[in-house]
């Protein structure tokens, strides 16, 4: 019995995680600005409190030797972090936001925390949080697709030229 | 004996006012934004993060301004900007496999998977000065083009792998965390990893004369640009109470694959080797060079002769950083002058007794220096 309810809180960490990797990918890809109109149009923005102040530091990058190879470090960039607290709406238990960006944008990182943290909160709107996130993905998608088209016009279409016949 | 000098305070003072006016130049022709050099000096902002080894284009731009466009110098800023903060996180390898390319070439397989594609290159351009870029207004251009899907391709030598005609990419075993030489000073002989990392932050300038050496006989390698890629890949972190990476933001890498020739060994059959270049940005001169002595500085490991400068680890890590470098030889300009007056007395006795004839043939200069 035990056992079974332990497996089944791993599934819902593992889903949960799932579903916050996704979110905090796509608002760690976007513009601030997407990320202040989401806030903004939260129905109820939850209270939150600060418990890491946006923070700028380092993060080494790692590559792997032929890319495929073992892992080397490259250098540095620059990242912020941010964390806030919040307590769940229904059941009341505590919430951690966190929000991890690369670049120096400590809004943009203390955005995307109150946004993790309203985004797992159980009574959460999914059907509004859904349709921000696929608005999010879309965007993403539509600027991806513009450089990829500027990039498959240089593709080199090669030509045999064929000798010898008559 | 050390005299302590004191002087030069409002020489040095008006002399950082000079530099600002001559940085700003003429006020009449407007000042440069960093929005500006970013975005259209890009490849020296690259250049910049790549050798201060640090991702951040406004930083880097910033940098540029400063150093009145002298990129060692910027590379100097940033290296000591990096000082000022914290290390935060480790971030997972980068996937250049997944790379969202935006240019890739190979010159060893003319059909692949994914094909090749050019992206922004000087490559079969004239180098022709184009004065419509000298006009205002006569820089603007824009590509149309058709709605294609992301370009994402599998790296050339995986490939050849799958024949066994090329070493695996594993070859040396990974580590628990990768050597830093930002925390601990490099000792020789230095693994791949340290020497990798000191590589991708050496002098463009260095490393591509290094590669050219091995080119042109100086420790051969036979190489072929097995791949160059260019594009956008995310970068990923462990984050605590969620299980799995998380992406925290995107940046754009130039990666560079030699496949060089290699004889094989009593216990090894002839097969390919790899060279290996990474860079942030676009650096693709600087990838390919990267590259090439990655190649050189793996002779030992392979058992082959090693007797050029480029198979010198040593000699190639410990001088390819331009901020060491720079610092090194600029410090000639601090006052040596006592120094200076300490030799010059020694030249001076040298002379006079040679002139009064107490030195005999053969007998060494240092006879005199040791009284």
């Amino acid at each position: 019995m035990s056992r079974q309810v332990k497996k089944m809180s791993n599934a819902t960490q593992s889903s949960q995680s799932e579903a916050r990797r996704r979110w905090l990918r796509l608002m760690a890809l976007s513009e601030t600005r997407q990320l202040a109109e989401i806030w903004d149009a939260l129905p109820t923005a939850p209270e939150t409190r600060v418990l890491r102040r946006p923070e700028v530091g380092l993060a080494m990058v790692r590559g792997r030797a032929g890319g495929a190879g073992a892992a080397f470090n490259l250098g540095e960039m620059t990242v912020t972090r941010c964390s806030v607290g919040a307590v769940d709406s229904r059941t009341r238990t505590h919430i951690e936001g966190i929000g991890a960006i690369g670049g120096r944008d400590r809004d943009k990182a203390a955005l995307i925390a109150r946004l993790d943290a309203a985004y797992q909160d159980s009574g959460c709107d999914i059907a509004a949080r859904e349709n921000a996130l696929n608005n999010l993905s879309a965007a993403l998608e539509e600027r991806q697709a513009t450089q990829a088209a500027k990039t498959a016009a240089t593709r080199v279409e090669f030509f045999t030229m064929e000798r010898g016949h008559t | 004996m050390y005299v302590a000098v004191k002087g030069g305070e409002a020489a040095i003072e008006n002399a950082h006012k000079l530099l600002a006016e001559e940085r700003r130049g003429d006020t009449n022709v407007p000042e440069l934004s960093l929005e500006q050099i970013k975005q259209q000096m890009s490849l020296a902002v690259d250049r910049v993060m790549t050798e201060g080894s640090l991702h951040d284009p406004d930083l880097a731009a910033l940098a540029i301004k400063q150093a009145r466009g002298d990129l060692v110098e910027a590379i100097f800023l940033l290296r000591a900007y990096r000082t000022t903060l914290p290390r935060l996180w480790e971030t997972k390898p980068i996937d250049t496999g997944a790379m969202n390319i935006r240019r890739r070439i190979s010159a060893t397989y003319k059909d692949l998977p994914g094909g090749q594609v050019l992206g922004p290159t000087f490559d079969y351009t004239h180098r022709l000065l184009d004065f419509a870029l000298a006009a205002e207004g006569g820089g603007d251009a824009s590509l149309d083009a058709d709605p294609a899907e992301p370009v994402v391709a599998p790296r050339v030598t995986e490939l050849l792998a799958g024949e066994d005609l090329i070493e695996e990419a594993g070859a040396v075993p990974d580590k628990d965390a990768p050597g830093d030489l930002t925390r601990e000073p490099m000792e020789f002989p230095a693994d791949r990893d340290l020497r990798l990392q000191a590589l991708a932050r050496g002098d463009e300038g260095f490393l591509l004369a290094l590669g050219y050496s091995t080119q042109r006989g100086y420790g051969r390698t036979h190489p072929f640009a097995g791949e160059i890629r260019m594009g956008a890949v995310e970068i990923e972190i462990d984050i605590d109470g969620i299980d799995g990476p998380v992406t925290i933001g995107e940046i754009t890498v130039t990666e560079c694959e030699m496949v060089n020739q290699f004889m094989g060994s009593k216990t090894e059959p002839p097969k390919f080797t790899r060279g290996y270049g990474l860079t942030f940005g676009f650096c693709e001169r600087k990838a390919m060079a990267m590259a090439l002595v990655d190649r050189a500085l793996r002779g030992r490991d392979l058992g082959e002769e090693v007797d050029a400068p480029c198979h010198d680890e040593e000699f190639v890590l410990a001088h390819a950083d331009n901020v060491e470098a720079s610092g090194f030889v600029q410090h000639l300009k601090l006052p040596h002058y006592v120094d200076f007056q300490s030799e010059l007395e020694l030249v001076r006795k040298m002379r006079r007794e040679i002139e009064q004839g107490r030195w005999s043939d053969g007998e060494e200069a240092h006879d005199v220096a040791a009284e």
